[in-house]
């Protein structure tokens, strides 16, 4: 088991590579121009050509992308055009940001999500079961950006209540954790429903129910164990899109955060900040992925003989 | 006497095949939900199709300054007027169009060439397997929101390039969620049946995989176009997308952010739009995974 660990972790270094050089390609079709971004539109051509040529933009793309890698290994991402300040600086003051809205929010979805999923399967076609899927199903389908909005005219404008944007204390999280929670309640939910409803259906439910056990711990032991693999990729997913979909939820709630770094840089044509601040959320879900596959193992023996026999 | 065994075969396969279909829609029509999810759907498709017999196109774009913000159901305007005078029923009408259509088109490419992908590396395993599955790992790894925004930012903002860059986006996905569904069949005895008795591998993903594995995918896949239209949403509501004065759900959405705090009524019905067709998705989506699954006939 430890081997196999050991050697996806070294898989992430050819993974790495890959990010970057998708990143890479895809900002280098970009149509940007460093020197006119740093030193303004009026300044002498030859200036700007001048600094072009310092910063390595006019070099070919794989020279570029050899010297990047070069520097990233080392840890450096390089300096924003904007405004010069290290790129790696930039993303570290704003990731606790985007991390802890990304934890809580999780945290809200699989506590209300994970129970009602359960409860929605053992109860199939009761009111209750009805209620908590139409209730995900509307929570699912309106945009979390649009939900902020409302929940600020609601709470902030009519209410006064809670403050609308900004990061001064616990209370400015309430209404993005509650927006961004949303949707992973919903997918959490529908996702436990329904491998829930197949586990149940199995034969070993039969057989744990015929030799009388308890039905607590049919469901809990049994069904729910079984059920969990799915859960479990869609929380490793759902928390990786978090990751990068809170750009959306930033913006509502003006909220200092990764994903407004990454849009304020796109639209500034700032490459440095979009690669570097892309490639350090690529790593962070890839990391998450690998946990999840861990955790595969842990909860389907099958899978960990897999694991193992492939190693 | 073989021609009336084939033709006899033949027979009975279209009477299966039709009422299996039969079938299916008799349990989805007995789900209530999921019947309303269909009729509010079908609704959408009716506004889309006569979007230009209800209201015509220049309405839905016409500036009148005089006329800025109209509450709601004054004047003959039923969701009121924009910041730029604009009918709020006009532009959603219209709207629907763009925002169908690239959610639609993202999810249907991205099924057909995820789930080759998928199927493949699901149902061969080994090194075919781990090449395509480390392949777009890697791809996926890259949250969908960002990459969707770095294409589009390379190739600009419009309608074509966000459906593009949705397009690429959504391909990992599906080949993940396929092969996902064609893992889970593939290890069941029947398939080890089928090899024993000498089927071709090709006939196997085609005629046993497939079908058992499907409902997930179309699950999923229903449930993806309401996905879809959100997450186009989002990209036009932070300015990428669809650029104004084109009516697009999430485009009218960045545009009244800024009066939102006087006129909630220019933020709410966009967003109610969208809610709506992705709650219909999603409500068929449900229905369909109940009828199509076989464990759950009653």
């Amino acid at each position: 088991m430890s081997r196999y660990i050991i050697r996806r972790v070294f898989l992430l270094i050819p993974m790495l590579l890959i990010v970057i050089f998708i990143v890479s390609f895809i900002m280098a079709l970009t149509p940007s121009n460093p020197g006119i971004l740093i030193l303004g539109e009026r300044a002498d051509p030859a200036e700007i050509q001048k600094l072009n040529d310092e910063l390595g933009y006019n070099d070919p793309f794989f020279v570029r992308y050899a010297k990047y890698v070069w520097n990233a290994a080392h840890g450096d991402l390089g300096k924003s055009w904007k405004n010069d300040n290290p790129v790696i600086v930039e993303i570290l003051r704003r990731l606790p940001t985007t991390v802890t809205l990304a934890v809580g929010s999780i945290l809200i979805g699989l506590v209300v999500g994970l129970p009602l999923g359960v409860i929605s399967a053992v109860k199939q076609y009761s009111p209750l079961d009805i209620g908590g899927t139409v209730f995900a199903m509307i929570l699912a389908s309106f945009p979390a950006f649009w939900i902020g909005m409302m929940l600020i005219i609601l709470f902030s404008l009519k209410l006064g209540l809670l403050p609308s944007f900004g990061i001064g204390s616990i209370r400015h999280f309430i209404l993005p954790w509650v927006t961004t929670s949303c949707a992973f309640i919903a997918s959490q939910l529908r996702m436990t429903r329904t491998s829930m409803l197949e586990a149940i259906r199995m034969d070993y439910i039969r057989t744990a129910r015929a030799k009388g056990q308890r039905e607590r711990i049919v469901i809990m032991r049994h069904a729910l164990r079984n059920a969990l693999l799915p859960v479990v990729t869609i929380l490793g997913m759902d928390f990786g899109s978090m990751l990068g979909g809170t750009v959306t939820i930033e913006t509502v709630f003006s909220l200092p955060g990764v994903g407004s770094l990454i849009i304020e840089a796109i639209r500034m044509k700032d490459i440095p900040v979009v690669v570097g601040a892309t490639v350090t959320l690529a790593t962070s879900y890839t990391l998450l992925m690998l946990l999840v596959d861990i955790l595969y193992a842990f909860i389907d023996p099958r899978i960990k003989a897999r694991y193992i026999k492939h190693s | 006497m073989t021609d009336i065994i084939a033709s006899n075969t033949e027979l009975r396969k279209k009477l299966k095949k039709k009422s299996q279909v039969a079938e299916i829609w008799r349990r989805f029509r007995k789900n209530k939900t999921a019947m309303v999810g269909l009729f509010i759907f079908v609704f959408i498709m009716l506004v889309v199709i006569f979007a230009d017999a209800i209201v015509p196109y220049s309405v839905s774009i016409s500036q009148k300054i005089s006329a800025r913000f109209i509450s709601p159901g004054q004047d003959g305007h039923l969701f009121g007027t924009d910041n730029f005078g604009r009918d709020i029923m006009a532009r959603i009408v219209h709207g629907s169009r763009n925002s169908l259509l690239v959610g639609l088109g993202a999810v249907v490419c991205g099924i057909v060439i995820g789930g080759l992908l998928g199927s493949v590396a699901g149902f061969y395993g080994g090194t075919v397997d781990s090449v395509i599955v480390r392949t777009l790992d890697t791809v996926m790894c890259i949250p969908l929101m960002l990459l969707v925004l770095s294409i589009v930012a390379a190739l600009g903002a419009s309608l074509v390039n966000v459906l593009i860059a949705m397009m690429i986006a959504n391909v990992p996905m599906y080949a993940r969620i396929v092969r996902a569904a064609v893992l889970s069949v593939v290890g069941q005895d029947y398939i080890e049946a089928a090899k024993a008795c000498g089927t071709s591998n090709f006939m196997i993903i085609l005629r046993h995989v497939i079908p058992n594995a499907i409902g997930p995918i179309i699950v999923q896949a229903t449930m993806a176009v309401g996905t879809m239209i959100i997450n186009a949403a989002g990209i036009s509501f932070l300015g990428m997308g669809i650029q104004p004065p084109t009516p697009e759900w999430g485009a009218m959405l960045n545009e009244a952010k800024s009066y939102m705090i006087n006129y909630p009524y220019t933020v709410i019905f966009p967003g109610l739009a969208i809610g709506l067709t992705a709650l219909s998705l999603n409500l068929m989506g449900d229905g369909l995974r109940d009828a199509l699954d076989p464990k759950l006939k009653d």
